[in-house]
């Protein structure tokens, strides 16, 4: 069974859209009460760029990258649509994807993350998602896992991230100017990091594997 | 939530259009974005470029027009515009001597006009770009993303946009504005929340009697939460901590906006600039030039900020200079 590039980009902006006020309501304690709307504008105008015909996987994250940067704004729009634009470029010309490109992907998006935003791991961003997330499924890989136990390990890795967003300070982002006061909530950017991961995996299960 | 709007989704097109509806000698939009310019745009001189979320009117586009900005761009409520929109402001507003950015501090501001630069640079034009740091509630530390930009930012358009008008060169412009952002603080307090429209209720909760104290503008919580004290004391610790900061000295001169958030009355405003002037007269410093209204506005929140502008004979000069924009007039 085969799924498309587009029916994945579907599949996150219903879960987006679904977790819109729940994402809205958590960068509303530590922020500016955007991210939800801002993360669901973006979602919806990319189904509306990509569709069944765009077969080539690179491309395809590519055009769902600059939609992201011309459509979200914020600091979301930048972070994650050079995530989706770094991960594309690991991926030009390829129709389906194995677990060692998926690493490269996963590589190219954090680091492009890190250097747009600079930022790194332990700020209470979505680095503190993304990062452990990528390395479990790498670790998972490396031991001989499929590509479905690699996310699985991945997500509880992100779920982790957010866990441990909660126990530190903000440093980088409209949180860091609460100090103190942002510790005990969790960072809004790894939620919905988190949250695509979820739904990438379980697409993946139900329309490549048919699970 | 009670506004005035038809729908959430079209409120900053909407709002851009009435702008213009109700000054086209002033401004025009580029066609197909969110993005105001000068209604004779572009002129042969430095452009400056302004903008940010939107609910802050009348900041952007309010000061768009002669001796202010060239070009503002609206992105959607307190949420920073895309880099397409401020690429798009940069090459409508660019006259040949290159284009300033004000940008104030946010992680997306910076992160989007800075993409936005690179676009233009890459199609040749000349672009620098100022960040904005002027609220001292926050602390400017490593640790945190640095000092946020709020209403001080009006005094670096006016300033700077004066620079530009006089002549001046891309390299003395951006000098301008940054002897402005190094000499201006700024520190604000909300009585009550303020809604976006399209989150549909309000941002954060405050009990009837309480305050939050160092309130950003977009909503974002301050320093710490109190009991609402009197108009005098709350002056006297915004404008202490924004005096710990700028180390004035007897005789010094300084320009003062008392800036209301969105939902104060303007007689609270001046009773509020009446406890500055006594408290700048008391310590012999010298008020050249004072602003009272709304002008770094934060949707409906009732609160305010005080802004002090530490002035030169330089900085005093270009701050009386002319300006004739919709939403300030100076002869």
């Amino acid at each position: 069974m085969a799924a498309t590039v587009s029916s994945f980009i579907s599949a996150i902006n219903d879960s987006i859209t679904s977790n819109k006020v729940f994402l809205t309501d958590l960068d509303g304690v530590i922020g500016d009460a955007d991210h939800g709307i801002n993360m669901t504008r973006g979602f919806n105008a990319a189904v509306l760029k990509v569709t069944e015909e765009d077969s080539d996987v690179g491309a395809t994250l590519k055009k769902v990258g600059m939609t992201l940067i011309s459509t979200v704004g914020g600091a979301s729009g930048p972070l994650y649509g050079t995530a989706f634009m770094k991960a594309g470029g690991e991926a030009v010309g390829k129709t389906a994807l194995d677990g060692e490109t998926i690493s490269k992907m996963w590589l190219a998006a954090l680091e492009g993350i890190k250097a747009r935003g600079k930022a790194t791991l332990g700020e209470k961003t979505m680095i503190d998602a993304i990062e452990p997330a990528m390395e479990a499924f790498n670790k998972a890989m490396g031991e001989g896992a499929t590509i479905e136990e690699g996310l699985d390990k991945a997500i509880e890795a992100a779920e982790v991230g957010i866990e441990y967003t909660k126990t530190i300070r903000a440093t980088k982002g409209r949180a860091s100017y609460l100090g103190d006061r942002s510790i005990g909530h969790q960072d809004p950017g790894a939620t919905s990091f988190t949250i695509i991961l979820k739904t990438i995996t379980d697409h993946y299960k139900k329309e490549v594997l048919g699970v | 939530m009670k506004k005035i709007i038809n729908n959430p989704d079209n409120v900053v097109d909407e709002m851009l259009k009435g702008i213009i509806a109700a000054h086209p000698s002033y401004v025009k939009r580029v066609e197909g974005f969110e993005v105001l310019v000068r209604a004779n745009a572009p002129q042969p001189k430095v452009a400056l470029v302004s903008g940010g979320g939107s609910g802050h009117e009348p900041s952007h586009g309010g000061f768009v027009g002669k001796g202010m900005l060239d070009g503002a761009v609206a992105g959607a409520v307190f949420t920073s515009p895309t880099p397409d929109q401020v690429y798009e402001a940069i090459k409508a507003v660019d006259g040949g001597k290159g284009v300033l950015l004000v940008v104030k501090n946010y992680t997306g501001d910076v992160m989007n006009f800075e993409m936005a630069a690179e676009m233009a640079a890459e199609e040749g034009i000349t672009v620098e770009h100022v960040v904005v740091n002027d609220d001292v509630a926050v602390e400017d530390s490593t640790w945190t993303t640095g000092r946020r930009g709020i209403a001080g930012t009006v005094l670096i358009h006016k300033i700077a946009g004066a620079k530009a008008e006089a002549g001046g060169d891309l390299q003395e412009v951006k000098r301008v504005a940054e002897k402005v952002i190094a000499n201006v603080k700024s520190m604000g307090m909300a009585l009550t929340t303020c809604t976006v429209p399209a989150a549909g209720k309000p941002s954060f909760v405050l009990g009837d009697d309480e305050v939050e104290i160092g309130m950003g503008i977009h909503g974002e919580p301050g320093t710490h939460r109190e009991t609402l004290r009197s108009a005098n004391d709350t002056v006297d610790h915004l404008l202490g901590k924004v005096l710990e900061d700028l180390s004035l000295d007897k005789d010094d001169e300084v320009a003062v906006m008392v800036n209301g958030l969105g939902g104060t009355p303007i007689m609270e405003l001046y009773v509020a600039n009446l406890r500055v002037a006594e408290v700048l007269a008391e310590k012999g410093i010298r008020i050249a030039k004072t602003y009272v209204g709304n002008y770094m506005t934060s949707l409906d929140m009732a609160g305010f900020s005080v802004t002090v502008l530490k002035l030169d004979a330089e900085l005093k000069d270009l701050l009386f200079a002319p300006a004739d924009t919709p939403a300030l007039v100076q002869n």
